[in-house]
C-alpha cells in the first residue's frame, strides 16, 4: 500500500479566475512537483458544463498522457437550491449525482468528492449506479463537522448498513487546524478589525478553548462585521485529533489536504501535517494527498498571490514525510 | 472571496444599440461555474443611484436575459471567471470621463445557509463608442 501525491486543480483558482493559468498550465505546474493524481472540479474548469464535448475529453486525456498524470477525483456539487422557492427531491437530487457520476467515468477518474451537503438518502440512492460505473463517492468530512458529528454519524450508519462498496469518506484536512490561520486574522487585522478582539478570537482558538461564544463575546466588547467574521471563523475551524480517522480507516479513499498558507520554512502554519501523515500510514491508508490550496482569498488584498509555489512547498514537505527523499 | 474582481476595469462602454446607458463586465465571486437560475442578483448602482433590475440585461457567451427570467434558466450557466456584460438603460446618454460603479452579486448556494456573493467598486472611466 502506498500513498501516492496529487493536487486538487481548485488549488489554483485565483490564476485561473484571472485566466493567466490555463487548465492545461493547472496540470502541468502539478506534474513538475511529482503530484501526479489531478483532482478537477468539473463545474470550475469545464466550459459548458455539464457537457462535456469530446474536443475537451480529448484535450484532457491527451494532456494526461503528455505530462504523466492520472485522473483520480471529480468534485460534484448538489444543486439542492436548483429552484427558486422549492427543493430539488429525491430523485432529482439521485439523478443530479448519476450525471455527475458519468463525467466522472468520462474523464477516466474512480473517485468522486460527494460535498458535505449531500444528504444520506442520496448517498443510498446513488450507490448502486455508482457500483455499476465502478466509482466511489465519497462524502467529505468537511468542517465543522467531525466523526463523532450527527449528520456524519447518519452517513455512516448507511455506509455499514449498505456495505456499499461504493460508498466512504473523504476527510478534509481542515478538521485538524490545530492553530488559527494566521493569513485570516492578518487579514481582519488589515480591514481595521480591533486588535485587542482579534488577540482574543486567535487565542481562544489556539487554546481549543470554547469558541461557541465568541460572536457573543464580540458584541459584549463593541466589536463590528470585521470581529464578527473573525468569531464565525473560529466556530467554522475545528481542531480534531488525527487519529479519529483510524477507526474509519476502511472507508477513507482519498485525502483532501487543505491548506491555508505554506511557510517560508516548509510547514504549514496551522494545520500540522507533520501528525497527520504518519496516522495515515499508521492505518494503512492507500490512496492520494491531494492538495487544496486555500490561502489565496485571505491574502489577495494586499499581496501577490502565488498558488503554484505553494501548491510546490505543501508537495516537498509530503515527499519529505512519505519519506521519499530517503 | 474573489470580490475585488468582480467589477472589471476593461470594458466599460455606452451601450452598442445608440440607447442611453452602458455595459459594464462583471464577474461572479465564486469559485465555480453557477446555473443562472441561482444568480439572485446583479444590482448596479451607478454614481450613487440604484439601477433597478428592469433596467438592466446579463449577457453571457452570447447569450442575452433580463433578470426577471434569471430564475427559470436551468441550462446555461455563468462560468467561473467569466466576463459577463451587464448592459443597463439611463435617462440621458452618460457623460465621458469616470464613474463610479457598484455591482452587489447575491448568489443562491446550496451548502450555504445564507445567500453568497459579493460585492465591489470601482472609478471607471467611460469609454466611446467604436
Amino acid at each position: 500500500m502506498t500513498i501516492e501525491r496529487g493536487v486538487s486543480l481548485y488549488s489554483y483558482q485565483e490564476e485561473y479566475f484571472l485566466r493567466q493559468m490555463s487548465l492545461e498550465d493547472c496540470i502541468a505546474a502539478s506534474a513538475k512537483f511529482g503530484a501526479n493524481g489531478i483532482e478537477l472540479i468539473p463545474e470550475q474548469m469545464i466550459p459548458g458544463f455539464p457537457h462535456l464535448s469530446d474536443a475537451f475529453v480529448d484535450d484532457w486525456f491527451s494532456w494526461m498522457e503528455q505530462y504523466g498524470t492520472t485522473p483520480v477525483a471529480t468534485d460534484l456539487f448538489l444543486d439542492t437550491k436548483r429552484h427558486p422557492g422549492r427543493w430539488l427531491t429525491l430523485e432529482e437530487q439521485v439523478a443530479s449525482v448519476h450525471r455527475d457520476i458519468d463525467i466522472a467515468v468520462r474523464l477516466g477518474a474512480r473517485i468522486i468528492r460527494a460535498i458535505i451537503n449531500t444528504p444520506p438518502e442520496v448517498m443510498e440512492g446513488a450507490a448502486p449506479y455508482a457500483e455499476e460505473k465502478g466509482v466511489r463517492l465519497l462524502l467529505e468530512v468537511h468542517a465543522p463537522f467531525h466523526y463523532e458529528h450527527p449528520w456524519i454519524l447518519e452517513h455512516l450508519e448507511v455506509m455499514h448498513r449498505t456495505g456499499s462498496p461504493a460508498l466512504g469518506l473523504m476527510p478534509d484536512m481542515g478538521t485538524f487546524v490545530k492553530r488559527f490561520p494566521r493569513v485570516v486574522s492578518e487579514r481582519a487585522l488589515r480591514e481595521g478589525a480591533d486588535p485587542t478582539l482579534v488577540d482574543y478570537i486567535v487565542k481562544t482558538y489556539d487554546d481549543h478553548g470554547d469558541t461557541h461564544a465568541l460572536a457573543d463575546i464580540v458584541n459584549y466588547r463593541h466589536g463590528g462585521p470585521v470581529e464578527f467574521g473573525l468569531a464565525r471563523q473560529a466556530t467554522h475551524y475545528i481542531w480534531s485529533d488525527p487519529r479519529t480517522m483510524l477507526p474509519h480507516m476502511p472507508l477513507i479513499g482519498h485525502i483532501q489536504a487543505k491548506f491555508y498558507e505554506m511557510t517560508d520554512d516548509g510547514t504549514e502554519f496551522s494545520i500540522p501535517y507533520d501528525e497527520i501523515v504518519p496516522v495515515l500510514v499508521e492505518g494503512g491508508f492507500d490512496g492520494y494527498l491531494s492538495s487544496e490550496y486555500e490561502g489565496n482569498r485571505h491574502i489577495q488584498d494586499a499581496f501577490p498571490v502565488d498558488s503554484v509555489e505553494q501548491v510546490r512547498r505543501q508537495h516537498a514537505l509530503f515527499a519529505r514525510l512519505l519519506g521519499e527523499d530517503a | 472571496m474573489f470580490d475585488k474582481y468582480i467589477v472589471c476595469e476593461e470594458g466599460f462602454r455606452a451601450r452598442d444599440d445608440g440607447r442611453p446607458g452602458g455595459v459594464v463586465e462583471v464577474r461572479m465571486p465564486y469559485y465555480r461555474g453557477l446555473g443562472l437560475s441561482m444568480v439572485e442578483a446583479v444590482d448596479l448602482t451607478l454614481d450613487g443611484v440604484p439601477v433597478p433590475s428592469s433596467r438592466t440585461t446579463f449577457t453571457v457567451h452570447g447569450n442575452t436575459y433580463p433578470f426577471d427570467r434569471l430564475p427559470e434558466v436551468f441550462d446555461d450557466r455563468w462560468e467561473m471567471g467569466e466576463r459577463a456584460e451587464l448592459a443597463f438603460e439611463t435617462d440621458e446618454p452618460l457623460a465621458p470621463g469616470e464613474h463610479d460603479v457598484a455591482v452587489s452579486v447575491r448568489l443562491r448556494i446550496s451548502y450555504m445557509p445564507v445567500p453568497g456573493g459579493g460585492r465591489d467598486r470601482k472609478l471607471l472611466i467611460l469609454a466611446g463608442r467604436n
